[in-house]
């Protein structure tokens, strides 16, 4: 069931009420749009990308899915049924197929529980019938698989390095074997030597155990590494969702292509050679995000029906979809 | 003459379990107009090696060793003639913006507080150098800006803040330890591209800190790669990354995802970095190095030359290593 969609979030939209600074009772609320109207799919075994700076919403997309954060509206599909509504019995049986990996491999970990306490505790929440004899046995091949000494078992988050954590983080999201695993920047708090580790870790369990991924990072590079597909998000918005290659190859917003031309490539004939497109400004405030497109403020094709209409995600020949007025479909 | 000399630069942390030794042996020269970049992963030892040359190593820290700059050794320099060069001809830019500016002052007094230390000029020369500068890293409406706190703006515009800063007296050499590294990829190109331009406009030397080699391939005209407190290799940025000599540069370079292609699978370095507290006996390399021998795990091999301005420390031949390194 290789082709099957397991996953379907359709228009979510998360927002927050902002409190106004003076707090007099007549002020305006302000609404503060993290996520505005993201769609997309997923196929089981497939792994989507999502990358956009800082306040992109690309995190509380992730949080949202799972319910961590409640969405403000939007449908989520999850093995064809609908968890707009469900209850908490029903979102905690979701919980045990769609397991989450954080950012900060140390701060994501009790720093009181040992990590075989860690690695066990998904399983006993979610397999409460399983024998203690099993879940240690469970626990300690789940360690080996994760590239985790067995006598380790007993100690404390503490006494690991940072990609020791981030393995015992994987062990705790795969021991219950989901079908779906939210990275949120897994790698980007760990050198490059180590990043490497854990990306090729990440990718030979997703094989050996058919997960599918999302993963989300600011690292192009990274993503485009180990991901089927990218979503790329600005402002709580998708500009462009496509296959890998398409994506890098022929980015088709004009947001993408500023994204990529900034990432600099270890290669200085290369670096030195190319022309960065330089975005003017900084990331408008999500709170009054610009009107029409809210890339248009710092987008170099804009023109004045982009602060007009919002362009809505369209299809661009096979493998690419971008929201974007201008965009073209390849030749 | 080169506008900074560095002879064997060490560092040494007192801590209740031991010395930590977290720089061993550093040594660079540093031309006008110059951009060196030393690249390392965490406790490589690339930041103390900095922080010592301008006199900011934490109390428990002491540093050894030679740093020439104009006639005057950096190491062991008293306070008072430290605080007339740093921040006037040497200065740095430091990670993270939100904590290295004071929260307590607005941006104008942070700025005209460096001019009037240095340069003794009135408030109102000062603010008038000072929102120069700001317009000079682009800064918008610089001066209804300058009356803002540090808070008030975003981790580009507060980067950029710092930068202006450091540049306040026109220094000789800008020492720039990770620059980029909490901001966003957009604003990153923005800061790069400035510090391009201004290298081209007032001639700075800069020695940059980081450990995105992306960063070095764009930037640096030299580079020196650091693993555990240790030069690696040292040598020009473009014979780095065209023929790395060194198993940890080759490493490092084979770990990194690449942007342009997809290049098959990632191979990550084996092992983890040593714990400066009991740094492995011999080179700090060996126990995760494929090419390591038996000799590496006694002896620490020296930094040697194996070209023009091409250093590496390292027992294994080149011709061995590089059979490796051209399918990077």
């Amino acid at each position: 069931m290789s082709d099957a969609t397991i996953l379907s979030v359709r228009d979510m939209r998360v927002h927050f009420q902002v409190k106004p600074k003076n707090r007099l009772p007549w002020a305006a609320r302000r609404t503060l749009k993290a996520v505005d109207g993201v769609s997309f799919d997923l196929k089981a075994g497939e792994t989507l990308g999502v990358v956009g700076e800082s306040g992109c919403g690309k995190s509380t997309l992730s949080r949202a899915i799972l319910n961590l954060i409640p969405a403000t509206s939007g449908d989520i599909v999850w093995m064809g049924a609908r968890l707009s509504g469900a209850s908490t019995r029903e979102w905690h049986r979701v919980r045990g197929d769609v397991q989450m990996i954080f950012q900060d491999p140390l701060a994501s970990l009790d720093p009181r529980m040992t990590i075989g306490q860690i690695i066990a505790e998904p399983l006993v929440e979610h397999r409460p019938g399983m024998n203690t004899r099993e879940v240690e046995e469970r626990v300690r091949a789940m360690m080996a698989k994760v590239g985790l000494r067995e006598q380790m078992i007993n100690r404390y988050p503490h006494e690991f390095s940072g990609g020791q954590c981030q393995r015992i983080g994987i062990a705790r999201a795969l021991i219950v074997e989901p079908k779906l695993v939210i990275c949120d920047e897994p790698v980007s708090a760990l050198d490059v030597s180590i990043q490497a580790q854990i990306v090729n870790l990440l990718k030979s369990l997703q094989k050996e155990m058919k997960l599918a991924l999302i993963f989300i990072a600011h690292d192009l590079a990274v993503v485009r590494h180990i991901s089927d597909r990218v979503m790329v998000m600005y402002l709580g918005r998708v500009m462009e969702l496509a296959e890998k290659h398409a994506l890098y190859d022929t980015p088709r917003h004009p947001y993408t292509r500023a994204l990529l031309s900034a990432v600099p490539v270890p290669d200085p004939a290369v670096e030195r050679a190319k022309t960065v497109q330089i975005l003017s400004g900084d990331i408008p405030s999500p709170i009054d995000p610009p009107s029409g497109c809210v890339f248009h403020t710092r987008c170099p094709m804009a023109d004045a029906r982009c602060a007009r209409e919002v362009p809505v995600l369209r299809a661009l020949g096979e493998s690419s979809s971008a929201a974007c007025l201008y965009a073209m479909a390849p030749a | 003459m080169p506008l900074l000399e560095v002879n064997d630069l060490q560092v040494e942390f007192r801590t209740h379990d031991a010395a930590v030794r977290a720089v061993n042996g550093v040594n660079f020269t540093l031309e006008e107009g110059e951009t060196l970049g030393i690249v390392g992963e965490s406790g490589s030892g690339k930041s103390q090696s900095v922080l010592a040359m301008l006199g900011l190593l934490a109390s428990n820290g002491r540093a050894s060793g030679r740093a020439m700059y104009r006639g005057e050794n950096l190491i062991g320099m008293t306070n008072r003639a430290m605080n007339r060069i740093r921040g006037n001809r040497l200065s740095m830019i430091f990670q993270d913006p939100m904590s290295s500016l004071n929260p307590y002052l607005t941006i104008e007094r942070q700025m005209t507080e460096v001019l009037e230390l240095h340069k003794n000029v009135t408030r109102r020369e000062a603010k008038r150098r000072a929102i120069s500068l700001l317009e000079a890293v682009r800064i918008p409406e610089a001066a209804h800006r300058i009356g803002q706190y540090p808070h008030e703006l975003s981790g580009g515009m507060r980067q950029r803040v710092m930068i202006a800063m450091a540049l306040l007296c026109e220094p000789e050499v800008l020492f720039a330890d990770e620059p980029t590294t909490a901001l966003d990829v957009t604003v990153q190109a923005q800061i790069l591209q400035l510090l391009r331009n201004l290298q081209h406009d007032f001639g700075t030397s800069i020695v940059l800190i980081t450990h995105d080699l992306g960063v070095v391939a764009g930037l640096c005209e030299k580079v020196m790669v650091m693993y555990g407190g240790r030069v690696m290799e040292q040598c020009d940025a473009n014979t780095l990354f065209a023929q790395p000599s060194h198993p940890y540069t080759v490493g490092l370079l084979r770990a990194l995802p690449r942007l342009d292609h997809d290049g098959g699978e990632l191979t990550g370095i084996p092992g983890n970095p040593p714990n400066m507290a009991h740094p492995p006996a011999g080179c700090p390399f060996h126990e995760r190095c494929a090419d390591a021998s038996d000799e590496c795990a006694v002896d620490a091999p020296a930094l040697k030359a194996i070209g023009p301005g091409w250093l590496r420390a390292c027992h294994r031949p080149v011709h061995l290593i590089k059979k490796e390194a051209s399918h990077v």
